[in-house]
């Protein structure tokens, strides 16, 4: 054996020992990550306490938790998200798109102030413009028990700011497309339906997706908006209500079982579409 | 002053020593970018003095060498343009100054009037002869007056520039008609909205809502540093409030104690706050980035299988909303909570641990929460940008005997910081305004007792996002501070924001991308 041979030898061996370390920090990653969620799912099976306990599998199963949510408010918190997240995924997706396809193919005079404009303003904290929101939508009705339209409206309203990662998308479509389409004839509407949004499948599915899944965990805004008036909770800020401290004793295990029914549809919806939501991800990273 | 290095010299340098000098450079050239800017605020209102009067006097010739359409348009707008036969474009002026007209009448001029007081009458104890008992009865509303006066200071804005808009039609069409010309019909005008006008079209929708739900609130609440608009003032209910000058900002960032709750005075709460905030957004951005990227190389690297059910893994995080995620954790790290109980039941602890009672140990589990909340969308951006580094890099590499942390610390690390750098800005900025993962862990808790807030308490993990938050709850909320706080985030933000965009080299012109 000569010493090159040695030294591939050595290599290999090396590489055994930390292929191998990995599949263990892997499994153990995964462990980690994977583990309050199954605890999640072994929880709302649990009726012998509803409160926190020290031990995972519950002693006595049952869907008791599943019963309780039926019979509480969660029905209509559900519904609520659902249709905020509907409202948004249709409206939040044409406006960003109209946006991000403007501001990536058209090149007029206000086009670099109006960037500039938007970047400055998203270094406001949005936190700052909640109570004025809410005091509108309080003047028009918009509050309480009448909180999804409001947060609907305010949503897709302010919704032009987020158009980074689709502008990034659609500046990689070549502009040769549009301009052999436009010597051909077409108006820049045609340009639009007919040659860009059949490109841009991926990323009209990114956005509608994040758009949709957004809703479901908008907590402090919706909380506003709502003012404790529990026909207007949605999700987020109805199962928050269960972990306060007067009620955590009673509705930890209800809490759990909520979160298992609210997870579940996205979850899957999102695992679907994961193909979709890695490329928007990683394409927006890039483009900054 | 420092040394300046040619292209050539430059280009000598290591990456690291780039990095500093531009550093370096960008820190020197301050000084000089302040006196260029006050000595372009003079070119400033120079060109913009010299534009005005440039306007005016565009407007001035334009009425005297008109024909009387033209005249008539100063008063009446549209009307040159329905007189020439564009319906369409003359209707649409008209009306526009119609409404304007008619709410200024109605509305806007109130408003506008009270601006300056921000009302004069509040809420007194009157006689009301219907239900024949004393009530309270309320007159003028401060919120209301700033809102709408601000709102009515846009529309007379839109005005003017849309009845210059309307002057220079006029002037346009009178030139296309003596040189013969054909003027725009409606229906090229309707064509044109889809094609070379599409632009307009396409934003009119989404900037109506940016300003109407985002320039205006920001508006609204930078002015309201300026009153004192609080729980005891809400301008309607109980007193109005009203303009005070720099007050708030007197406040805040004096160094006496006052009477906002604890014993520190605002400025020493504010010190505390930001530094925390900086700091954490510091180490959540990086031990996110860099252990993110750690985990994509090892589900990257060769010969590890089932690559693709890892990813999936990490992934399925990311959907659950964090909502669910960050409260079921928080209870899991409470004092009673499951990893709490279980370390007691089995012996392994006497007392609880405190995750959320002591200071150092809730900022330590919040950065350790947050990295277990980040790390799959890190690791998603990572795989991404890692499957394109080009193969022959580390061939060459390895063949020059490079082992693999050379290649990390010469190839990857570098290719990886030079394309993600504007995400790490914007992954700063966010973190530092991460209000979910703050608020849904600890809710800015353990308190301090020293710190100064307005409603409930001013915690150690609190940012100055859920400070400026829990200013603004309660009925003794302080929206005036909530509103400086804020201001004083957006400055923070641009600060960093100007720095890192002046020396990272991957902010990338625009166009040289496409």
């Amino acid at each position: 054996m000569n010493k090159t041979e040695k030294r591939h030898m050595g290599m290999k061996a090396l590489n055994r020992v930390s292929n191998g370390s990995i599949y263990v920090l892997l499994v153990l990653i995964s462990v980690i990550w994977l583990i309050p969620f199954v605890f999640i799912v072994f929880q709302s099976f649990r009726v012998e306490s509803t409160q926190q306990v020290g031990y995972v599998i519950p002693h006595q199963w049952g869907l008791q938790n599943y019963i309780n949510l039926w019979n509480s408010d969660f029905k209509r918190w559900y519904l609520n998200t659902f249709i905020i997240a509907l409202a948004s995924a249709v409206l939040v997706t044409i406006i960003q798109l109209c946006m991000s396809y403007t501001l990536s193919r058209f090149r007029f005079k206000m086009r670099g102030p109006l960037m500039r404009f938007m970047l400055i303003l998203g270094m406001f904290p949005g936190m700052l413009t909640m109570i004025i929101l809410y005091r509108v939508l309080a003047d028009i009705g918009l509050t309480q028990a009448n909180a999804v339209p409001g947060l609907i409206l305010v949503g897709f309203a302010s919704s032009g700011m987020g158009y980074y990662v689709s502008k990034g998308f659609f500046d990689t479509i070549p502009k040769s497309l549009d301009e052999a389409a436009r010597v051909d004839g077409a108006t820049r509407l045609q340009v639009l339906y007919k040659i860009i949004l059949p490109l841009a499948k991926p990323i009209v599915i990114y956005t509608v997706l994040t758009a949709f899944m957004g809703p479901w965990g908008d907590f402090v805004f919706a909380r506003y908006v709502a003012m404790g008036t529990s026909a207007g909770y949605n999700v987020a800020v109805g199962m928050y209500s269960w972990l306060t401290a007067d009620q955590i004793f009673g509705m930890y295990t209800t809490f759990c079982a909520g979160g298992v029914i609210v997870a579940l549809p996205v979850t899957i919806l999102f695992m679907c579409l994961q193909k979709y939501y890695v490329e928007g991800v990683t394409g927006g990273a890039v483009k900054g | 002053m420092m040394k300046q290095y040619s292209d050539l010299e430059f280009l000598r340098l290591s990456k690291w020593q780039r990095f500093l000098y531009r550093l370096a450079a960008f820190f020197c050239a301050i000084p000089r970018a302040i006196g260029n800017f006050f000595k372009n605020i003079g070119g400033f209102i120079k060109r913009a003095a010299v534009a005005v009067v440039n306007e005016f006097r565009d407007i001035g010739v334009t009425f005297v060498h008109g024909d009387w359409k033209t005249k008539t348009s100063y008063l009446v707008m549209g009307f040159g343009n329905l007189a020439r036969g564009q319906i369409l474009r003359g209707l649409l002026f008209l009306v526009f100054e119609l409404v304007f007209i008619f709410y200024m009448i109605l509305a806007g001029g109130y408003w506008l009037s009270m601006l300056p007081s921000l009302g004069k009458q509040g809420p007194v104890e009157g006689y009301d002869p219907v239900l024949d008992t004393y009530t309270t009865i309320y007159h003028d509303n401060s919120f209301k007056i700033l809102l709408y006066g601000v709102l009515t200071i846009f529309f007379i804005v839109a005005f003017i520039y849309t009845w210059r808009l309307n002057v220079k039609q006029n002037k346009i069409m009178e030139q296309i008609i003596k040189k013969g010309g054909k003027l725009k019909s409606d229906k090229d005008d309707l064509k044109s909205m889809v094609d070379e006008q599409f632009y307009k079209t396409l934003l009119a929708l989404p900037l109506t809502g940016i300003l109407i739900f985002t320039v205006l609130p920001i508006v609204f609440m930078i002015l309201v540093a300026f009153t004192n608009y609080d729980g005891a003032h809400n301008g309607y209910q109980n007193n109005l409030f009203t303009w005070v000058g720099l007050d708030n900002f007197n406040t805040m960032f004096s160094w006496t104690s006052n009477s906002g709750g604890g014993s520190q005075s605002y400025s020493a709460t504010f010190g505390e706050i930001l530094s925390w905030t900086l700091i954490w957004a510091f180490l959540a951005t990086f031990t996110n980035y860099f252990l993110g990227m750690f985990v994509a190389m090892m589900i990257n690297k060769k010969g590890i299988h089932l690559k693709k059910m890892w990813r999936t893994i990490l992934v399925l995080t990311i959907a659950i909303p964090q909502f669910i995620s960050l409260l079921y954790v928080s209870k899991m790290f409470a004092k009673n909570g499951l990893i709490n109980l279980t370390l007691l039941d089995w012996g392994w602890i006497k007392e609880p641990l405190p995750f959320w009672d002591d200071a150092t140990w809730a900022r330590v589990t919040v950065i350790l929460i947050n990295i277990w909340i980040g790390i799959p969308h890190l690791m998603l951006i990572a795989t991404g940008i890692l499957m394109n580094i080009p193969a022959d890099l580390y061939e060459s590499a390895r063949i020059d005997g490079a082992n693999a942390w050379q290649q990390y610390i010469k190839i990857t690390l570098p290719y990886m910081l030079f394309i993600t750098g504007p995400y790490l800005l914007t992954s700063f900025t966010g973190n530092m305004n991460n209000f979910n993962v703050i608020y849904l862990l600890t809710g800015g808790g353990p308190s301090n007792p020293k710190a100064s807030g307005a409603s409930g308490s001013v915690g150690f993990t609190d940012l100055l996002i859920t400070w400026l938050f829990k200013i603004t709850t309660g009925s003794d909320a302080k929206y005036y501070l909530a509103s400086v706080v804020g201001i004083m985030v957006f400055v923070v933000v641009a600060v960093i924001s100007l720095v890192v965009y002046n020396v990272l080299p991957s902010i990338k012109n625009e166009e040289d991308y496409q």
